[in-house]
C-alpha cells in the first residue's frame, strides 16, 4: 500500500491510512492468540461428547478448564495434542490451530512435540530418571547440539526437582515420591521446549504440598510457555490461572478472566457451579 | 450368633485346608516324579553317559551324547524361529490391526494352541518329510516351532496389553511415533513378562516327543542338521519301550537330564529377566 502513489480523494487525509494500518495490525496480533480451538465437536463411537466447543489460548497464560465430572474437561484438553485419536472409534469436527495453522492437517508427532501434556496420574516409564528426561529429545532428535547431561540438568531445574533428585539421575524413577513423579512428568515434557503445555489434574493424586510446589511451577512457568490446566479445585484455578473457562455437558458455557468467572460470572449456570449449587 | 460364627469359622478352616492340601499335591507330584527319576537314572549316570554315542541292541553302557545335542540343536533351532516369528505376531495383535485381522489371528492361534502335538508331528512328516524322503533334524525344528509360535504370541499379546495405557500415552505425547512407542516404551515395561512367557514356551517343546517321532526320528550315531536325528524325548521313548532292563535304565536317566537341562536353562534365563525395574501396578 505504501509503494503505491497515494490517491486522494477528498474525505482521505494522507496521514490517516498508514495509521489505520498500524492498528489493525496491532489489533490483529493481541487478537491472536496462541492456540485456538473453533467449533470443536467430539465423538466417542456415536456418543457427542463436545459440543461445538471454541476457545482461545492467549499466549504466556495459564488457562483452567472447570466443570463437573464428566462435562468434557479432559476430552477438550486431549484434543488440543490429538492424543484423543489414538482412542478407537472417535471423531472431531473443528479446526485447532497453533500460530494460526491448523493442527489437525500437521504430522502429529511435531504437533506433540511442541504442545506438551502431563497426566493426572505420574506415569514416568520403567527407566531411570535420566532416561525418562532425555527419552522425548531423543526420539526428537534434540540432542544434536546439547549434551544429554545438560537437558537433564536443565529440565530438572525448570521442575524445581533437580536438588531433590540430582544424587539419584540413574536410580528408577519408581523410586521417588508421588509428588517428584509428577514433577519429573513435567520436567519430562519441558525436555522438548513444548510451546504449550497441558495439564489434565496434574495434583490430583498428590497431597497439599506437592500441590502448593507444582502451582508454583505453573506460574514460573508461564513466561516460557501457554499451560491449560483442568483442575476440579476451584482455589487451584484463582491461585493459577489467568483465565478459566467453565464446561458443562461437553459444552463451554463461558471463558473469561479468572476473577469475572470466580466473582461475577455472566451465565447462571456458572454461578450455581461456583457458589456450589451442583456438580 | 456364635453357631454362625462357628459355621463360619468351620468354612473358613475347611476352604483354608482344601487350598493347602492342593497345594501340597502340586509340589509333592514334581518331588515325586523328580525322586523317581533320580531313583532309577542316577545310577546309570556317569561321565560316559554324557560323551558316547549309544551302544547297540541289548548292550549295556554306551551314552546319549548325540542326543543331548540333537535336543539343544532341534530346540535351538525351533526357537529361533519361533520366538520371533511369535513374538511379533504378539505385538501385532495386541497393537495393531482393526478387528476382524486381529480376531482371525487370534482365534487361529488359540486353535493351534489346542491342537494335540502328535497332530502337529503328522502335519510337518506330511508337508517337510514327505516332499523331502527323509526325516530331518530341521522337520523336527519346524514341527517344534508351528507349536511355540502360538504359546509366544499369545503370552507376549497378553504382557503388551497389561501394560498400562498411561505408559503410552505419556511417549506419544512426547511426540513418539507409534512403532517407537512400543520399542521404546511399551516392550521394554512388558519385557519379564513376555520373556517368562517365551522360557516357558521352550521349556514347554523340548520335552515334545510326538512331534519329533514323525520329523527328526532318531539316530544311533552323530548326525547333520539335513539327517534324522536323536533327540532326547525320543531317545527317552524308545529306551523306555525297548525290551531290555539295562536300556529302561537308561531311559530313567535320559529322562533326569532332561529334566535337569530344562530347569537349568529356565533358572539361567530367570535370573537374566529378574534384573531392571518392573511398571509398579
Ligand atoms: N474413552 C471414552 N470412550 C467413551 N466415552 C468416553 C471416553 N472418555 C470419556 N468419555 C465420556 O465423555 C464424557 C466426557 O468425559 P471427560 O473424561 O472428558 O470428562 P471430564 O470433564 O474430564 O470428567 P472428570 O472431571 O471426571 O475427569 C463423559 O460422558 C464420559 O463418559
Ligand atoms: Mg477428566
Amino acid at each position: 500500500m505504501g509503494t503505491s502513489p497515494a490517491r486522494i480523494t477528498p474525505n482521505a487525509s494522507p496521514t490517516k491510512m498508514p495509521t489505520t494500518h498500524t492498528e489493525n495490525q496491532s489489533q490483529v496480533q493481541t487478537a491472536t492468540p496462541k492456540m485456538r480451538a473453533s467449533n470443536i465437536n467430539f465423538y466417542y463411537g456415536s456418543f457427542k461428547a463436545l459440543h461445538d466447543v471454541s476457545l482461545d489460548f492467549a499466549a504466556n497464560k495459564v488457562t483452567a478448564l472447570i466443570g463437573p465430572s464428566g462435562c468434557g474437561k479432559s476430552t477438550f484438553l486431549r484434543n488440543l495434542n490429538r492424543i484423543n485419536e489414538t482412542l478407537r472409534d472417535t471423531r472431531i469436527e473443528g479446526e485447532i490451530t497453533l500460530d494460526g495453522e491448523n493442527i489437525l492437517d500437521k504430522d502429529v508427532t511435531e504437533i506433540r512435540r511442541r504442545i506438551g501434556m502431563v497426566f493426572q496420574r505420574p506415569n514416568p516409564f520403567p527407566k531411570s530418571i535420566f532416561e525418562n528426561i532425555i527419552y522425548g529429545p531423543r526420539i526428537n532428535g534434540l540432542l544434536k547440539n546439547r549434551s544429554a547431561a545438560e537437558v537433564v540438568e536443565q529440565s530438572l531445574r525448570r521442575a524445581a526437582l533437580w536438588d531433590e533428585v540430582k544424587d539419584k539421575l540413574h536410580d528408577s524413577a519408581y523410586a521417588i515420591s508421588g509428588g517428584q513423579q509428577q514433577r519429573l512428568c513435567i520436567a519430562r515434557a519441558l525436555a522438548v521446549d513444548p510451546e504449550v503445555l497441558l495439564l489434565d489434574e496434574p495434583c490430583s493424586a498428590l497431597d497439599p504440598i506437592a500441590t502448593a510446589k507444582i502451582e508454583d511451577l505453573l506460574v514460573s512457568l508461564k513466561h516460557q510457555c501457554t499451560i491449560v490446566i483442568v483442575t476440579h479445585n476451584m482455589q487451584q484455578a484463582a491461585r493459577v490461572a489467568d483465565t478459566t473457562g467453565f464446561f458443562l455437558l461437553g459444552k463451554l458455557i463461558e471463558h473469561d478472566k479468572t476473577d469475572v468467572i470466580f466473582k461475577n460470572p455472566a451465565k447462571k449456570e456458572t454461578e450455581d457451579y461456583i457458589t456450589g449449587r451442583f456438580g | 450368633m456364635t453357631s454362625r460364627n462357628s459355621r463360619r469359622n468351620a468354612v473358613n478352616n475347611l476352604m483354608l485346608t482344601l487350598c493347602g492340601v492342593c497345594a501340597f499335591l502340586t509340589v509333592s507330584t514334581l518331588f515325586l516324579i523328580l525322586g523317581y527319576l533320580v531313583y532309577h537314572g542316577a545310577k546309570s549316570l556317569n561321565p560316559n553317559f554324557f560323551v558316547q554315542l549309544p551302544l547297540g541292541e541289548g548292550q549295556s553302557g554306551g551314552g546319549i551324547a548325540n542326543s543331548i545335542l540333537g535336543s539343544a540343536e532341534i530346540v535351538a533351532l525351533a526357537t529361533l524361529i519361533g520366538l520371533p516369528v511369535g513374538f511379533f505376531a504378539g505385538v501385532y495383535l495386541a497393537e495393531f490391526g482393526g478387528k476382524t485381522l486381529p480376531f482371525i489371528v487370534r482365534y487361529t492361534a488359540d486353535l493351534l494352541n489346542g491342537i494335540p502335538s502328535i497332530v502337529i508331528g503328522i502335519f510337518a512328516w506330511t508337508v517337510v518329510v514327505v516332499p523331502m524322503h527323509h526325516f530331518s533334524a530341521l522337520a523336527g525344528a519346524l514341527a517344534l516351532s508351528v507349536m511355540l509360535i502360538p504359546i509366544t504370541a499369545r503370552s507376549t499379546e497378553q504382557f503388551l496389553l497389561d501394560v498400562p495405557r498411561s505408559l503410552r500415552e505419556g511417549a506419544l505425547a512426547l511426540g513418539a511415533n507409534k512403532w517407537r512407542t512400543i520399542a521404546t516404551v511399551i516392550v521394554p515395561a512388558a519385557r519379564k513378562g513376555i520373556m517368562t512367557g517365551m522360557i516357558l514356551g521352550v521349556a514347554r517343546i523340548s520335552g515334545e516327543t510326538a512331534p519329533l517321532l514323525f520329523t527328526s526320528l532318531s539316530n544311533q550315531y552323530w548326525s547333520g542338521i539335513n539327517e534324522p536325528t536323536a533327540s532326547l524325548p525320543v531317545t527317552i521313548f524308545n529306551y523306555a519301550t525297548s525290551a531290555y532292563e539295562d536300556w529302561h535304565q537308561l531311559a530313567w536317566a535320559a529322562g533326569l537330564v532332561l529334566l535337569a537341562l530344562v530347569l537349568l536353562a529356565n533358572i539361567a534365563a530367570r535370573m537374566v529377566i529378574s534384573r531392571g525395574a518392573s511398571v509398579p501396578r
